[in-house]
């Protein structure tokens, strides 16, 4: 058990260590930043706020995570989240109950997952092309959903998902740790993680020892569309309506980086929930920053870029490499030394 | 031919190793101008690792190569070219889009007043294709043409840029009888302007036909060199497979002695497979015997359903079963260790006790995880068992030699408990240990009542421990050995004896 916990920790250590240098940026620009406060029976503070706000695309990534681990990807994540915001506000504007619109959201977000599983698994095309098809399409479906409006609602039910606190704590920040624990405890805890990484290592040595590559597939873009639906019904909560052309806007790409900061290879085998959603929580820090430190708004996504370009450098093959050689050169005594020293008297 | 000039190229002592495995041992090998010397081998056999080494693809681990009585060591394929060593591989390296000109004088065109004179190169294409016998327009684009003048057009190119040696891997694989008349041809001439020429195929037919001399390897040594006039395809082909091995025929298992566990009835795929009978029993192992390409690995995938039959019908102790996919004969206890060891059987980057039971947990279910203790228990014991050497279990497979590799393929298959256990080239690769033991494993599998099907290159080996074997030719079961007749001479001869109509693939 130990050794478990250790060989985890030893995956996130990266991941950490970032995560602390850009919360410690954030500290610097704005001394208050790690302040929490209880006010009208919730908390309050930045660091809650970067909790709060990273909410979305903690939860894409944690699906996005699994697709990528089979060496795919789900680019239709922002646009699923369109049509859950929105399938969710017709409904409550209906005047169904926020349980039955929360219900609906979920399994359209899952149904548009088992599009994409079926495109990739079963007519085996691409998956960036795959999913590309309904990121492009979604928000079309949305409208049509919304007829064009940014469909509004006032149900308290569903408005809670998204601003709500539950012993003072926001939702969101409830919802995806909660999520990401079941979802790691079920991929841990069954066989469903190691079978996952074998696809992605080799699909075909996989095939012949006997997994049903097909359905696992289809599932893990199952279960990407069931957590973009869920970001879709917290971003619609939040903002009382369901806006079918910016909600969840450029989140794929979001979640995508995380799962890279994660250090999880796009070419899919190992993979770690946790370290993705370190990943989602440094992305959100990012922005925590830029806001914080009071830049004007146009420089937002140069220096949220300068930020990630230095994150992804850090952990690039080559200067991985490089400081593996580096290490490897301070050694006292490397190989060779020896048999030099050794004919040197002569 | 030859011997009283001095060799244009001598290669002395050529050894490269992998981790693991000894890829090429001392191997030698002379070139005399105006000489057409075949490189045969099985896959695996390390005609093309010598072949790198030749050009500096790779670097070559220990000994000589002396071009022209000048010691060269090249470190890349351009700077060989620059030697005089050219090669052309079996799929074309050329670039289909530009013009047939475009592609002979790419990198050196003829220029006039700092541009490319097109006059210039299509004139220039035009005679040096001329010397080879293939008129055409050197303006057109490569891809307009077929696919053996685009072979003699990469030969003309390596011919103008190197000009001693020439290496020509599989030139004609993929080309029918005519084409490859246009091909010997062009050789020929080649010959005749006293270039030297390794040629590479599977071919034994095209063997004869065009070369004089033919090197044959087998598990990256050098196994003979010999004159082809003075030799038949049963000599070479039994050099290619082996033999020294009748001593070891003793007390062989009787054949057909346990029930029936398998059998399928016309059994086959169009264009994979003609379709065959098979029965397999409890207790017995059948070797699959034939050149590379006889249907030996098609055999071993139709039946675990990696390919699909598309004729004929399977029976499991009398019942009919479906074979649509590996999963469904994994639930029948089947099992396949698959010929291409990397690409089709470990999970490189999962750790050795992940490989061990993957097939198990796929078969039970991710829903129904093994317990830890039980996964560590089953590793642990087939780690002892069959002797596989590895620092911890925890560290990935693919860090693990061939042999050890294999191994944990056949504990992952061993663990599933089957009753049927088809093993496709299993010692391909390993060394000389692991070797052993896996002849070993396979006697003891049999005696504990399994019924196996083993495909092998390996003559000696099937001999030693087949009950009945089955040679395959051109993706047909031409003849059945059994019992005393299981010899390395029969097999050869049953793999040789037709009027070869074709090529021998």
């Amino acid at each position: 058990m130990m050794n478990h916990v250790n060989s985890t920790l030893r995956r996130i250590a990266p991941q950490l260590v970032i995560l602390a240098g850009v919360l410690l940026l954030n500290f610097l620009v704005f001394p208050d930043f790690f302040r929490i406060e209880f006010q009208h029976g919730r908390l309050f503070g930045n660091l809650i706020d970067v909790l709060n706000r990273g909410a979305p695309t903690a939860l894409l990534c944690i699906g996005m995570t699994l697709v990528i681990a089979t060496r795919g990807i789900d680019l239709s994540v922002g646009a699923v989240m369109a049509i859950a915001g929105a399938v969710a506000a017709a409904l409550v504007v209906d005047g169904h109950s926020w349980q039955v619109a929360l219900l609906g959201a979920l399994c359209a977000g899952a149904l548009c997952g088992a599009w994409n599983g079926v495109l990739v698994a079963v007519l085996r095309i691409q998956p960036i092309v795959a999913t590309l098809v309904l990121m492009v399409a979604g928000r079309g479906i949305a409208q049509l959903v919304t007829e064009g409006t940014i469909l509004t609602f006032v149900n308290p039910g569903l408005v809670h998902l998204g601003s709500g606190t539950v012993v003072g704590i926001p939702t969101p920040i409830l919802i995806w740790l909660g999520l990401g624990l079941i979802v790691t405890a079920v991929v841990r805890k069954t066989a469903l993680g190691m079978l996952i990484e074998a696809i992605g290592i080799n699909e075909s040595s996989s095939r012949l020892a006997g997994i049903n590559s097909r359905v696992l597939i289809i599932s893990v873009y199952l279960i990407s569309g069931f957590c973009a639906a869920l970001a879709g019904v917290i971003v619609a909560a939040d903002i009382k309506g369901a806006d079918a052309n910016n909600a969840g806007l450029w989140l794929e790409l979001d979640a995508i980086l995380a799962v890279v900061i994660g250090g999880n290879s796009l070419l899919g085998g190992r993979f770690s929930i946790i370290a993705s959603l370190l990943g989602a929580l440094i992305i959100q820090s990012v922005n925590s920053v830029i806001l914080l430190s009071g830049m004007p708004p146009e420089f937002n996504l140069v220096i949220k870029a300068l930020i990630i370009i230095a994150i992804l450098v850090i952990q690039s093959p080559t200067v991985k490499h490089a400081l593996y050689i580096l290490r490897a050169s301070a050694d006292p005594l490397p190989p060779g030394s020896i048999k030099e020293a050794k004919e040197s008297p002569q | 031919m030859a011997s009283a000039i001095g060799p244009v190229l001598e290669c002395k002592g050529i050894s490269k190793f992998f981790p693991g495995a000894i890829a090429l041992d001392a191997v030698d090998l002379t070139l005399y101008p105006g000489e057409v010397h075949a490189l045969l081998g099985e896959n695996g056999a390390g005609k093309s690792t010598l072949i790198k080494c030749l050009t500096g693809a790779y670097r070559r681990d220990a000994g000589t190569i002396v071009l022209e009585n000048r010691e060269i060591s090249p470190n890349s394929t351009q700077e060989s070219q620059k030697l005089g060593i050219g090669t052309v591989y079996q799929e074309v390296n050329l670039l289909p889009n530009l013009s047939v000109a475009e592609n002979l004088f790419l990198g050196r065109q003829p220029m006039k007043r700092g541009l490319i004179s097109q006059r210039k190169m299509h004139a220039m294409a035009s005679d040096l294709l001329a010397e080879f016998g293939l008129v055409i327009n050197p303006a057109e684009p490569l891809s307009s043409y077929s696919v053996a003048v685009q072979q003699v057009i990469a030969i003309a190119r390596a011919v103008e840029l190197s000009g001693k040696v020439l290496i020509l891997d599989e030139p004609t694989a993929s080309l029918d009888r005519d084409e490859v008349e246009l091909v010997f041809s062009v050789i020929e001439k080649l010959k005749a302007r006293g270039l030297a020429i390794v040629f590479i195929t599977h071919f034994l037919d095209q063997v004869f036909e065009i070369s004089d001399r033919a090197t044959i390897l087998r598990n990256g040594r050098v196994i003979g060199t010999r004159r082809l006039a003075e030799t038949t395809q049963t000599e070479i082909i039994t050099l290619m497979l082996g033999r020294q091995l009748e001593a070891r025929v003793q007390d062989r298992a009787p054949a057909e002695t346990g029930d029936i566990l398998v059998e399928l009835r016309n059994y086959g795929r169009r264009g994979v497979i003609e379709p065959f009978d098979l029965t397999v029993r409890k207790g017995e192992v059948v070797g699959l015997a034939g050149l590379l390409g006889s249907g030996r690995t098609e055999t071993a995938n139709l039946i675990f359903g990696a390919i699909q039959a598309d004729q004929g019908e399977a029976l499991l102790e009398g019942g009919k079963i479906s074979l649509k996919n590996p999963r469904e004969a994994v639930a029948h206890r089947f099992a396949l260790c698959p010929e291409d060891r990397k690409n089709d059987g470990i999970v490189g980057d999962l750790s050795v006790r992940e490989n061990i039971i993957l097939a198990l947990q796929a078969r039970q279910g991710w829903f129904r995880p093994l317990p830890k203790a039980k996964v560590n228990e089953l590793a642990e014991a087939y780690v002892k068992a069959l002797d596989i050497r590895l620092a911890s279990l925890d560290m990935p497979i693919r860090l693990l030699s061939g042999g050890n590799q294999q191994k944990v393929l056949l504990a992952r298959w061993l663990a599933t408990n089957p009753a049927f256990l088809i093993l496709d080239e299993p010692t391909r690769g390993i060394d000389v240990g692991a070797h052993a033991e896996i002849i070993a494993l396979i006697e003891r599998l049999r005696e504990d009542g399994l019924a196996l099907l083993v495909a092998s290159s390996e003559m000696e080996e099937l001999v030693a421990y087949s009950t009945r074997v089955i040679v395959l030719r051109d993706r047909r079961q031409m003849r059945e050995l059994k019992g005393e007749e299981i010899t390395t001479a029969n097999i050869v001869s049953a793999i040789a004896d037709e009027p070869m109509a074709g090529a021998v693939r």
